[in-house]
């Protein structure tokens, strides 16, 4: 009965409570959802490439190579000489190899060089393979493939041709070079749906009236003229390294590390990761810390909420105790009251991040390339959940205490 | 206790209300039966209020004895005396005091929640519920309804059945009928003590209205029990 008059006397003052509840849903929905960005953009980054062993490049930080490498971030201090490539790919313990040559753009995209093994090999979100989602993969020289988010930014489709930019932001154009779309492969969520997939070939085929980062002078080689050349490339960016047995990998990193030819890295990308997540701990931390000051000042707000009904509410006390009701009974009324609310607000504010999540996925996705995945209630936030109620009952006891104290005084016998 | 100890009874009590222009009281003397239906006649600032605070235990006596039931109420705790309240006596009161957010039946049955001798001798307290209200000249279906949606000659019977509910030995009202209507007001007098006859409850109503002293078995005047004084900030 006493839960029940509770509820009414809520009931009662359904406009503040509310007010108040949808505060306390509104500021847990931003915890979790700041919480569930957080786990999913860990994830999504994590997803971003599954299934590599190693990643190799010219020696610089771990994270700079997983950056430039996987995610198109950042540039590459140097590359990785062919030969060195090869020697690498003949190793016994390397099962396959993958080249990435980047440093031209298209637009605001990076054009990336590999050879055919990267649509076979790279692999993301739990093992999954690139699919096309319309044409082919490259043929000829100058064919291109499309990430998802390439084609439908720029509006390209199937035979459009497209000029590659020499370098990043930059004015000077292979235009005598222009690739022919092939291909648009279907959205992944990774920095793929952003790149602009060349042949490795193609890459030198580009330059080859290049020099020191500016066309010769009056020399253009026609196109069929470069496809007898010979155009093996000097260096690459990196190599996505698959070895044989899981077993041989810190042995492949650690010769890798220590060649004598040139200076270079390998690295583990779940390691790299992990680097990265370290350095980007800090802002996660005050990402949690203002979203969680954002739950505390509604829950404060609560406490306000019940302080400025102690008032008209006298009567109402003072009925509990005419009819024999301890203060405590007032006490606990208050608080119950205060959780009563609080657990509302956080059911609700559960219901918020899901109803979010439902319309956000999507859109988030598309705009981000952050896949939030929509899974189940995690204990984590039920503790959330728990906890928000816990600390509801701990602020009410302010305003409950005031109660308490007003109810001793006043006793049964107030006339309002 | 025997069956012809006073069910109230004032000591020599005296008091005064904290405060710099406080207010005091002090009854030498004053009984109560069993059963018996008394007026306590008095005009504002006589004391009532603070007579039934002294009743019901929520201000204690500085020196004399209060006695309900044969208990000296000072004597107990005060979470004891919370519930010696809530099985002794039942209240009713000028603004009724009713839960305006909760329905009939809940504000009917509110104070056997905190009484559990009370609640034992209700063994089925919907229908007691519903009983009380058919006796009180309510509708049957008003149970549910909410107790702010009634009328207030209706709010002051569902106060009557709160009281009521559980048989307690004594009920005090405190100017129950003011706030109604002359005719609501005979008729609402006549249940109450219909009900509180046949149950042999002690009712003890305090009021201003020397009118109803005929439908009482004795008439207590304040000045003549109680002397008060003000102190002079």
């Amino acid at each position: 009965m006493i839960l029940r008059l509770a509820l009414g006397s809520l009931i009662a003052r359904a406009l503040t409570v509310s007010m108040t509840i949808l505060a306390i849903a509104l500021s847990v929905a931003l915890f979790l959802g700041v919480e569930k960005i957080r786990t999913g953009a860990k994830a999504s980054f994590a997803d971003t490439i599954s299934g590599t062993d190693l990643i190799v490049g010219a020696r610089s930080g771990s994270v700079q190579l997983l950056l430039y490498s996987v995610f198109r971030i950042g540039n590459a201090t140097n590359n990785l000489t062919w030969q060195s490539y090869q020697d690498i790919a003949a190793r016994p313990q390397v099962d396959w190899i993958v080249p990435i040559s980047l440093g031209d753009s298209h637009r605001q995209f990076r054009v990336m060089g590999t050879t055919p093994a990267f649509f076979e090999r790279y692999k993301y979100r739990s093992g999954q393979s690139l699919a096309v989602q319309d044409g082919a993969i490259m043929d000829d020289l100058f064919d291109t493939v499309l990430g998802a988010d390439v084609a439908a930014t720029l509006g390209y489709k199937i035979g459009d041709p497209i000029v590659v930019s020499h370098g990043l932001a930059s004015f000077s154009q292979h235009k005598d070079q222009p690739f022919r779309v092939s291909g648009i492969l279907e959205k992944t969520g990774t920095p793929v749906d952003r790149t602009v997939i060349v042949s490795l070939r193609a890459i030198e085929a580009i330059h080859v009236d290049w020099q020191s980062g500016a066309q010769r002078p009056g020399q253009s080689t026609p196109a069929d003229v470069i496809r007898n050349m010979d155009l093996e490339p000097q260096a690459v960016s990196a190599a996505l390294v698959g070895v044989k047995s899981r077993l041989q990998v810190f042995g492949l990193q650690r010769s890798i590390n220590e060649y004598p030819q040139e200076p270079l890295l390998a690295i583990l990308p779940g390691v790299a990761l992990q680097e990265l997540w370290q350095i980007v701990g800090i802002a996660e931390t005050a990402l949690i810390a203002v979203s969680a000051m954002v739950v505390v000042t509604a829950l404060i707000g609560m406490m306000a909420t019940i302080f400025s009904s102690l008032n008209e509410r006298r009567r109402e006390m003072a009925i509990f105790r005419a009819m024999g009701a301890r203060p405590r009974v007032v006490l606990a009324l208050l608080v119950l009251e205060a959780m009563l609310m609080a657990a509302l607000g956080a059911i609700l504010g559960l219901a918020f991040l899901y109803v979010g999540l439902l319309i956000g996925q999507p859109l988030i996705d598309s705009a981000f390339g952050l896949w939030l995945p929509i899974e189940p209630v995690t204990l984590r936030e039920i503790w959330v959940l728990v906890g928000v109620v816990v600390a509801g009952a701990i602020v009410s006891m302010v305003p409950a205490l005031r109660a308490y104290r007003m109810s001793l005084a006043d006793g049964m016998m107030v006339k309002i | 206790m025997t069956e012809t100890d006073p069910i109230l009874h004032f000591e020599d009590v005296r008091y005064r209300w904290p405060g710099r222009a406080s207010f005091g009281l002090n009854i030498p003397d004053l009984r109560v039966a069993r059963s018996e239906t008394v007026l306590l006649l008095g005009e504002s600032g006589a004391g009532k209020s603070t007579l039934l605070s002294l009743i019901c235990g929520t201000v204690l006596a500085e020196s004399g004895r209060v006695l309900v039931a044969g208990q000296n109420i000072a004597a107990l705790s005060a979470g004891r005396r919370d519930r010696f309240r809530a099985e002794q006596i039942g209240l009713i009161f000028q603004q009724f005091n009713l839960l305006p957010f909760a329905s009939v039946q809940d504000n009917i049955l509110l104070p056997l929640r905190f009484a559990p001798n009370r609640r034992k001798r209700v063994t089925d307290m919907p229908a007691e519920a519903k009983r009380l209200c058919i006796d009180l000249g309510l509708p049957q279906d008003v149970l549910s309804a909410k107790a702010g949606a009634l009328s207030v000659g209706q709010q002051q019977r569902v106060a009557a059945a709160r009281a009521l509910i559980g048989t307690p030995p004594m009920i005090i009202a405190d100017e129950p009928t003011s706030s109604l209507d002359a005719a609501t007001q005979a008729t609402f007098l006549e249940l109450l003590f219909a009900q509180s006859r046949a149950h042999g409850t002690t009712l003890l109503m305090v009021s201003h209205d020397a009118r109803l002293s005929s439908q009482f078995d004795r008439v207590i005047h304040m000045a003549d029990i109680a002397k008060t004084d003000r102190e002079r900030a």
